[in-house]
């Protein structure tokens, strides 16, 4: 579905990515995992063309889209949950879900889009008509996701959901990213949280200052001594 | 206390036209961070667009008016792109000096189309002076059109910015452009969009200016434009009731300055503002710390 190959990114001199290769089927989860500054948002980035490689090229669904501007990006059906959530602060959580279904003409189907995020998070419900920077962090998070969704896309990349949640939050954002993958949507997961992360992925990455240094199947990942030693706490 | 109500009611009608182009500075800057110095150029050729759609195309002050605002939209949007777009992840100093540079340039353009000479704005309507309380107090036909519209412009501007798409998209690039982007946001159409937005008001107000001034001329929307500016960041940069708060209580503090203390005054007033707001409250007067910026 998504193919990485071999992508330079550079900001300004720093050299963030170093060749990266990268695969995902249809249908499955792929954790991407690696210590801070490793690269993991900044490949997130590049997929979603908020930068762009120097070198190296991107295919979605058989097209390249290394080069196309971010909004094209969507069109085509990926999605991205940025680090930080970044919801619009001063709109209400509706017109902050509203937006994420910004290049949709289906109103029907925006409003059948809009049921399922209020099934997925009841919390937004209740919370329609309140300024979404006044949003507890996991409801921003909810709120982040939501947005995401709302434009029904093919691919979602999500970036650290479990940032800065209570241990039983991050179970629930973990639930739902798996029911959400059970009803037919890719998922990118990137995560600090490398054991929660080989749990529900199919397949991992492992990032290491801007180069893919391990990859395999999450189960397998989970019980190599690199990985337990640098990101399962020994 | 008549004379009062009186430079009140004059301060309303100056302090419109002012709110009208405060809202262009307010808007773009609202999206790009960025003080378009050459505004006030873009009024003076919406208020000369007028001009020739009524003397040579007999056009009623109406047709005028959306004439001048499409002028002025094209030159805002093409100003946009030929000379902000291509420097838009370069310093804030190098689009500075370059929102100067096409401000100077227009000014000079005009000068050479234009001419330097004085055109007076033909009186397309009736001027009639409505007098009350024994003609202590005089509200002209004029004023009620400037305030009038000044009204008109803001609650279609409210519609646009709260309810309408483009709105919301114009709020959420303001925002954080990355995360709009990451919503399929187009945000050069956006940020074109906006520019078209803020420049068709301040055509509006070129037209109200050649109305209420008798005169147009290429240099017409040089203080208007620093004035206009003065009072975006004392309603504090960036927010649109702001550029109406601080218009109107500029319009209102210039003519109470000529009117009780002396003309020679009014302008230089003005700036004092300016230095004193950015030195007490930077954010300006509906300012806070963080702030929704369209
Ligand atoms: N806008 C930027 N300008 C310059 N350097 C950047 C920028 N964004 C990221 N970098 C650098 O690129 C490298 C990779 O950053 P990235 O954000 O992709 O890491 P990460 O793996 O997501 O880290 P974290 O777990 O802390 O989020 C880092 O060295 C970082 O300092
Ligand atoms: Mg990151």
């Amino acid at each position: 579905m998504l193919s990485i190959k071999d992508i330079d990114v550079y900001y300004g001199a720093i050299h963030a990515l170093k060749g990266i290769n990268l695969e995902i089927k249809q249908g499955e989860i792929v954790t991407l995992i690696g210590a801070n500054g490793a690269g993991k948002s900044t490949t997130l980035r590049t997929i979603s063309g908020l930068v762009h490689p120097k070198k190296g090229t991107i295919t979605f669904e058989g097209q390249d889209i290394t080069r196309l501007p971010a909004q094209k990006i969507v069109e085509l059906g990926i999605s991205h949950v940025p680090e930080g959530r970044r919801p619009f602060a001063k709109m209400t959580v509706l017109e902050n879900l509203e937006l994420g279904a910004y290049l949709r003409k289906d109103k029907d189907g925006v409003r059948k889009s809009l049921e399922r995020v209020f099934e997925y998070f009841p919390r937004l419900k209740e919370r329609m008509y309140q300024k979404a920077g006044t949003l507890s962090g996991g409801e921003q998070q909810m709120l982040a996701i939501g947005r995401a969704l709302m434009s029904k896309p093919k691919l979602l990349l999500l970036d650290e959901p479990s940032m800065g949640l209570a241990p039983i939050l991050v179970q629930e954002i973990f639930k739902i990213i798996k029911e959400i993958n059970e009803a037919g949507t890719t998922i990118l997961l990137v995560e600090q949280n490398a054991h929660m992360a080989l749990q529900i992925a199919d397949r991992a990455y492992v990032l290491e200052t801007g180069r893919i240094v391990l990859s395999g199947a999450a189960e397998e990942l989970a019980e190599t001594e690199a990985v337990k030693n640098a990101y399962l706490g020994g | 206390m008549t004379e009062f109500i009186q430079q009140i009611l004059n301060g309303l009608s100056l302090g419109s036209i002012y709110a009208l182009i405060a809202l262009g500075y307010t808007m773009v800057y609202g999206v790009i961070q960025l003080i378009n110095f050459a505004h006030g150029e873009i009024l003076m050729v919406g208020a000369f667009a007028a001009f020739f759609a009524i003397t040579v195309w007999g056009a009623n002050i109406f047709a005028a008016i959306i004439i001048a605002m499409i002028a002025s939209s094209l030159l805002g949007v093409v100003i946009e792109r030929v000379a902000y777009r291509p420097l838009r992840n370069s310093g804030r100093l190098a689009v500075l000096i370059t929102a100067i540079g096409v401000s100077l340039l227009l000014q000079n353009g005009g000068l050479m189309v234009f001419g330097t000479d004085f055109r007076a704005f033909p009186r397309v309507i009736e001027n009639t002076h409505y007098k009350f309380f024994n003609g202590s107090i005089t509200i002209t036909s004029y004023q009620i059109l400037i305030f009038t519209v000044t009204v008109v412009m803001m609650l279609i501007l409210q519609y646009i910015v709260q309810k309408t798409k483009v709105g919301k998209a114009m709020r959420a690039v303001s925002w954080d452009k990355d995360a709009a982007k990451l919503m399929g946001i187009n945000v050069d159409n956006i940020i074109s969009v906006t520019f078209a937005i803020g420049s068709a008001f301040a055509a509006v107000a070129g037209v109200l200016l050649g109305l209420y001034y008798n005169t147009i001329y290429p240099l017409m929307g040089l203080m208007p434009g620093l004035k206009a500016f003065v009072a975006a960041v004392l309603g504090g940069i960036g927010l649109i009731p702001g550029a109406f708060a601080g218009g109107f209580l500029l319009g209102i503090t210039e003519t109470m300055v000529s009117g009780y203390w002396s003309t020679k005054w009014r302008d230089p007033f003005v700036f004092i503002i300016l230095i004193l707001i950015l030195i007490i409250k930077p954010s300006g007067l509906l300012g806070r710390e963080e702030k929704e910026k369209v």
